[in-house]
C-alpha cells in the first residue's frame, strides 16, 4: 500500500523559470495495483516517480509506503521497497560490470553489504534460471560484461534487477519508449509477465496512449501537476483512444501520445 | 634500479587506477599523501619506533588523507578536482610539521630494509623480491576486495552512480573509503620509497600523478583494462615500464630536469591523440570534471 498525500514540488522557486511540477497532488495505490500514467510534457510524471524513489523531495505533503513515511528518507535509504527502471537502457545498469555482478549487486537491495564474496555460486544458478526465462540468450553469457548487450537486452536485464527483490512498488519510466518496436514490444509482454507473476504494484509512465490502455487495471492522467483523471476497472478496459482523445484532445496535444 | 623502484611506485598507480579508473574521481590528493607516507614513516622511524608500525602508522595517515578528500567531495560538495587541490596544499603543512624540517635522513638509522641489506649479497636482490612481494600482494588483495559486496558496490559508484543509489547504496560512503583506500596505497608507497632511497623530502610527492597516469596508460595499453584484474595488474606492469623508460631517457641524454616535462608530454599525447583523431572516448572518463 503506497500513499501519496497533497505532495507540492516547484522547481526553481522564487526565480522567473519558476515552474510548479507538482501540485497538490494526492493518490492512493492499494497492493496489485497496476498504474498506467500518462500526461504531455511537463505534466509532472517523471516528477512524481522521482519523488517517490526520493531522488527529489517535495515541498509539502507526504509520501508513505506500507504506513512508513519516506518523505525525506534519501534515496538509498528507500531504495528496499521500490524497483525503478528508467528510459535511456544505459542507465539501469553498470556497463563495465558483468550481467552476474550487476544481478547481485540488485540482489541486495538496500540490504547490508559486507565483505562476503558479492557473486554467490548458489545464487548464481538462480541467475541462469531467471535470465534463461528471458529467452534472450543471456543465460551463457554470465561473465560478460553489460557493455556487450544491446539496448533491449540491457532493458530487460534491467527489468529482473528492478523486480529481483520484489519491491514493494515497482516505477516504470518509459521504459521501452527508447527501444525499437519489435524490442519494446518484448520487453512490455515480459514487464506485464513478471508484474503479473509476482503481483507486483507498479506505476508505469509512458507516452504511448495504446500501451497505457492495454496495460494495467488503471490508468491516470496527469495534467498541470495534478491528476485529470483516474479510471480503473470496467471503465479502463472498454476504453479506446479515440475515446480519451475526444475527451482530452485538448490537453494532449502531444503528438507522440497518438503514436 | 628501476625495477625496484617501478614495483614501489607501481603501489601509487594501484592507488591511482582505484580513484581514477574504479571510482572515476580525479583524486589530485596523491602528491600530498606520498610525501605524508614518507614523512609520517621517517618521523616515526627517528624516533626510534620499529619500522613495520611506522609503515602501518603511514598507511593509516594516507587512508584518513583520502577520507578527508572524500569527505569533502560529498559532504561538503566541493568540486573532485578541487578537493583533491585542497587537501595537497593542506598536507604539505602538515607533512612540515610531521617531519619539523623540510628534510629527514634515514640512512644512518634502521629501516624495514636494513636486514635486507645486511646479506651477504647485492642490496637490489632481496629488496626487489621484497618490493615485489608487496606490490602483489596489495594487487590481489585488491582484487578479491572489488570482488566482494562492498567492492561491487564501489565499482558501480564509479561506473552508474544513479544506478546503485537506487539498489540502496549510500555511495558518499563508497567514494570516501574507496579514496581511503587508494590514498592508503600511495602513502605505504612513500613509506617504502624514504627508506628505499634513505630520506623523506617535502618534495618527494610533486607530479606523482602525472607518473602514475602516465603508468597506467602504458600499462593499459600492454595488459588491457577489461577486468579488474587486468586493471591492477597494468598499474604494475606499467610502472616498471615507465621507470625503464625514464632510465634509459636518462642514459641517452634526458636532462634529470627535464624528466617531469616529458612525462606531462607522454600524457598528453597518450589523452590527446584520441581527440584528435574524433574518437567519441577518450581515455580517461571521470565524473564531476
Amino acid at each position: 500500500m503506497v500513499k501519496i498525500e497533497n505532495i507540492r514540488k516547484t522547481f526553481k522557486k522564487g526565480t522567473i523559470d519558476e515552474k510548479v511540477a507538482i501540485d497538490g497532488l494526492s493518490l492512493d495505490i492499494p497492493d496489485g495495483d497496476f498504474i498506467t500514467v500518462i500526461g504531455s510534457n511537463g505534466a509532472g510524471k517523471t516528477t512524481l516517480l522521482n519523488l517517490i524513489s526520493g531522488t527529489y523531495t517535495p515541498d509539502e505533503g507526504e509520501i508513505y509506503i506500507d504506513s512508513l513515511q519516506v518523505t525525506r528518507l534519501p534515496e538509498y535509504r528507500r531504495a528496499k521497497y521500490l524497483g525503478r527502471i528508467f528510459q535511456d537502457p544505459l542507465m539501469g545498469t553498470a556497463a563495465s560490470m558483468t550481467i552476474e555482478e550487476n544481478l547481485a549487486m540488485a540482489d541486495l537491495r538496500g540490504m547490508h553489504r559486507g565483505f562476503k564474496w558479492g557473486v554467490s555460486k548458489g545464487r548464481r544458478d538462480y541467475y541462469r534460471e531467471i535470465l534463461r526465462k528471458l529467452d534472450l540468450g543471456l543465460e551463457n553469457r554470465l561473465k560478460d560484461a553489460v557493455s556487450l548487450l544491446s539496448g533491449g537486452q540491457r532493458q530487460s536485464l534491467t527489468l529482473l534487477m528492478a523486480t529481483l527483490s520484489l519491491p514493494h512498488l515497482l516505477l516504470l519510466d518509459e521504459h521501452s519508449a527508447a527501444l525499437d518496436p519489435k524490442t519494446a514490444q518484448r520487453v512490455m509482454e515480459l514487464t506485464e509477465q513478471i508484474i503479473n507473476e509476482n503481483s507486483l504494484t507498479t506505476i508505469m509512465v509512458t507516452h504511448n496512449m495504446q500501451q497505457a490502455i492495454k496495460y494495467g487495471n488503471r490508468m491516470i492522467m496527469l495534467h498541470k501537476g495534478n491528476i485529470q483523471f483516474d479510471i480503473s476497472g470496467e471503465e479502463k478496459t472498454s476504453l479506446t483512444v479515440e475515446e480519451v482523445v475526444k475527451k482530452f484532445g485538448a490537453e494532449l496535444k502531444d503528438e507522440t501520445l497518438l503514436s | 634500479m628501476s625495477l625496484e623502484q617501478g614495483l614501489v611506485y607501481g603501489l601509487v598507480a594501484l592507488g591511482i587506477v582505484i580513484a581514477f579508473r574504479i571510482l572515476s574521481f580525479p583524486d589530485l590528493t596523491v602528491d600530498g599523501s606520498f610525501p605524508l607516507g614518507g614523512a609520517v614513516a621517517a618521523r616515526l622511524i627517528i624516533e626510534g619506533v620499529p619500522p613495520i608500525y611506522c609503515i602501518a602508522a603511514a598507511v593509516l595517515s594516507g587512508f584518513a588523507a583520502g577520507c578527508c578528500t572524500g569527505l569533502l567531495n560529498t559532504k561538503l560538495k566541493i568540486n573532485s578536482l578541487l578537493a583533491g587541490i585542497l587537501m595537497m596544499t593542506v598536507l604539505y603543512s602538515v607533512n612540515l610539521r610531521i617531519m619539523g624540517r623540510s628534510n629527514i635522513q634515514l640512512l644512518t638509522v634502521d629501516t624495514i630494509l636494513t636486514p635486507l641489506e645486511n646479506l651477504d649479497i647485492n642490496r637490489f636482490i632481496p629488496i626487489i623480491c621484497l618490493f615485489f612481494l608487496i606490490a602483489f600482494a596489495v594487487k590481489f588483495l585488491t582484487d578479491i576486495f572489488l570482488h566482494t559486496q562492498v567492492g561491487l558496490a564501489m565499482r558501480a559508484t564509479g561506473d552508474n552512480e544513479q544506478m546503485i543509489r537506487t539498489l540502496g547504496v549510500n555511495t558518499d560512503t563508497t567514494t570516501i573509503l574507496g579514496l581511503g583506500i587508494s590514498n592508503a596505497f600511495v602513502a605505504l608507497s612513500g613509506a617504502l620509497v624514504a627508506q628505499d632511497q634513505g630520506f623523506a623530502d617535502i618534495g618527494m610527492g610533486i607530479g606523482m600523478i602525472v607518473a602514475g597516469l602516465a603508468s597506467i596508460i602504458i600499462g593499459e595499453t600492454i595488459v588491457g583494462l577489461k577486468t579488474v584484474q587486468r586493471k591492477t595488474l597494468a598499474a604494475i606492469v606499467g610502472s616498471v615500464i615507465y621507470k625503464l623508460i625514464i632510465s634509459v631517457g636518462l642514459r641517452m641524454g634526458l636532462a634529470p630536469t627535464d624528466l617531469k616535462m616529458a612525462t606531462g608530454i607522454m600524457v598528453i599525447l597518450a589523452l590527446g591523440i584520441p581527440a584528435l583523431k574524433k574518437e567519441k572516448q577518450g581515455k580517461l572518463h571521470l565524473r564531476g570534471v
